[in-house]
């Protein structure tokens, strides 16, 4: 057909939806506009004040020690989507090791022990070794990046991470040529952890990428969010985030990386083989067997009574990550 | 002590309370929604929320009977009716949460995602069948059907507990999270194992052991007015 449709696979969002970059760009200055016309030079001035003291997020939260950045230049690594209000971000958690309920890990994860922290890097590497975190601080340029979030359960949020692609360490280690896969694994202390030891999963939590996916730019080592470093519920200190894939698939709380030429087996996909597949891409397409995933409800953004919001394919990454997977699949490889 | 626990449950103020109370739990969802106190995921805690308010209120009517005949509260009969509508109130709220904040009122979605998910197929099979019941639950109805027909259809109430543990045990299962299902499936599991223990004591177990152990088994006879 030479007349693309909606019936013919088209399914981007057309370019008259997308509100032009500058004018996004300026939508504080037409903010500070209106301030100024509906109150007067002196409201303005300190709305210009307020303007500048704050970042594309807002302010930071103030509770944990700062972690600064620089806004990340990989492609799509600065989503426009209005970021997540920090008070939702750590406070709606999924992270078993301290409870099923979402607001267990903000409840019970004051208890884990972030320092002394290290990161033992094994397997099918030239340079095995075990990395203390303040070495894996200091490995790269700290970047801010405004990645979307999609659950696995249907729901969303946008969070600016900060961290540096995993590529960077990656390189560092020099893998072997028969690496093919990369295996992370979390933190399982039952000491500190209260639910580690409940038949929920697997322990610890174990969750795997292809080396190639690893080595995207646009997977993130990520050791702090909203200009701080990370809260304990969200997979401190140091943790991975893999944008295009649902949320279970980025690791927490990682102790170990560990590079092999087999793909690991993951934590959800060993509890749930039918329903959580390895690869796990956000795909609007293919539905988990026991509901939709053809739409998502953003965090603390979608009101009560609004419609869910259409899931975009790879989450809204597909012009970065599509080729990655061309010619798979992707019903199998779910 | 107990002539006087069965005056209070008489009194004109009685039902009225345990109306209030039973609603209770609908005006602190609304006022939570209202006031933005239901966390993160306001839908997903309506959801829930009313969800298992269904199972609670589930568990209380259920409970009438038996405690009636165990403790002979005669009373307390008078609140089966309420609690059974309280049920179907919540089963309704419920309902609507889901049609309302995960489907948004999409009949077509809410038909496909019926036929595709068995544990929504099963939740909205205990809504259909609790349906009838709560139509029929004023005296008129009852004086058409005839007693014994209205009882027998009032006894779906418990295809609907089953049902209704099912659903709860479905939608926890993606998580192997089985502690709360199981508690909910002890208490029902126990009020319709009383019910069945009854019928079969005054039965069927009864017939059995008759016809192996000879004449000798008097079968009990059941006090008037108290039917399983």
């Amino acid at each position: 057909m030479l007349i693309k449709s909606h019936a013919d696979g088209f399914q981007h969002a057309v370019s008259s939806d997308i509100t032009p970059h500058a004018v996004y760009n300026r939508r504080r200055e037409l903010l500070k506009g209106l301030a100024t016309l509906a109150a007067g030079s002196g409201l303005a001035s300190w709305a210009e004040r307020a303007a500048f003291a704050e970042t594309r997020w807002g302010a930071r939260p103030g509770k944990l020690a700062a972690l600064g950045a620089q806004a990340s230049k990989v492609a799509g690594a600065m989503s426009l989507d209005k970021v997540t209000p920090y008070k939702d971000a750590s406070s709606y958690n999924n992270f078993y090791e301290f409870g099923t309920d979402k607001s267990d890990p903000a409840a019970n994860a004051h208890t884990l022990k972030t320092t002394p922290w290290s990161v033992e890097i094994e397997g099918m590497v030239k340079k095995p070794g075990k990395f203390a975190l303040e070495d894996l601080l200091k490995l790269s340029p700290m970047e801010e990046r405004i990645y979307r979030l999609r659950c696995v359960e249907g729901w969303s949020m946008v969070i600016p991470w900060v961290g540096y692609s995993l590529a960077e360490l990656i390189r560092k280690v020099e893998p072997l040529g028969s690496a093919k896969y990369v295996e992370f694994v979390s933190l399982a202390d039952p000491k500190t952890m209260p639910f580690v030891g409940s038949r929920v999963l697997d322990w610890p939590y174990a969750e795997g990428l292809r080396l190639d996916e690893a080595m995207h730019p646009l997977t993130l080592l990520s050791f702090g969010m909203y200009g701080e470093v990370l809260p304990n519920q969200s997979g401190a200190p140091v943790r991975l985030v893999v944008p295009w894939k649902y949320g279970f698939k980025s690791g927490k709380s990682i102790v170990k990386i560990r590079f092999t030429d087999k793909q690991p087996g993951t934590a959800w996909n060993k509890a749930a083989a039918n329903e959580y597949g390895f690869y796990s891409n956000v795909n609007p397409t293919v539905d988990h067997p026991r509901w939709s995933q053809a739409s998502e409800r953003r965090i603390g953004e979608d009101g009560l009574f609004a419609k869910k919001r259409p899931t975009q394919m790879f989450n809204g990454y597909e012009a970065q990550v599509g080729q990655l997977y061309a010619g798979m699949d992707l019903k199998k490889f779910f | 002590m107990h002539t006087l626990v069965n005056r209070w449950l008489m009194q004109g103020w009685f039902k009225p309370t345990l109306f209030l109370l039973c609603l209770l739990p609908a005006i602190w969802l609304v006022f939570g929604a209202v006031t933005d106190n239901l966390g993160a995921n306001p839908a997903e805690a309506l959801l829930r929320a009313t969800g298992d308010w269904t199972l609670r209120a589930l568990c209380l009517v259920l409970c009438v009977t038996p405690l009636r005949t165990v403790s002979g509260l005669t009373a307390l009969a008078r609140t089966r009716r309420m609690l059974g509508l309280f049920v179907y109130f919540y089963a309704v709220l419920h309902l609507l949460a889901y049609s309302w904040f995960d489907m948004g009122f999409e009949v077509a979605d809410i038909a496909k995602d019926i036929a595709k998910r068995p544990f929504i197929l099963v939740g909205f099979a205990g809504f259909v069948l609790l349906t009838p019941l709560a139509l029929t639950s004023f005296n008129r109805a009852i004086k058409a059907l005839g007693a014994r027909r209205w009882q027998a259809l009032h006894r779906l109430v418990y295809a609907v507990a089953v049902l209704a543990v099912l659903h709860f045990f479905w939608m926890r299962a993606g998580k192997n999270n089985f502690a709360e299902v199981a508690v909910y499936a002890l208490i029902l599991g126990a009020l319709l194992g009383w019910r069945l223990q009854r019928r079969l004591r005054g039965g069927l177990l009864l017939d059995w052991l008759r016809s192996r152990f000879g004449r000798q088994i008097e079968r009990p006879r059941l006090p008037a007015g108290r039917e399983i």
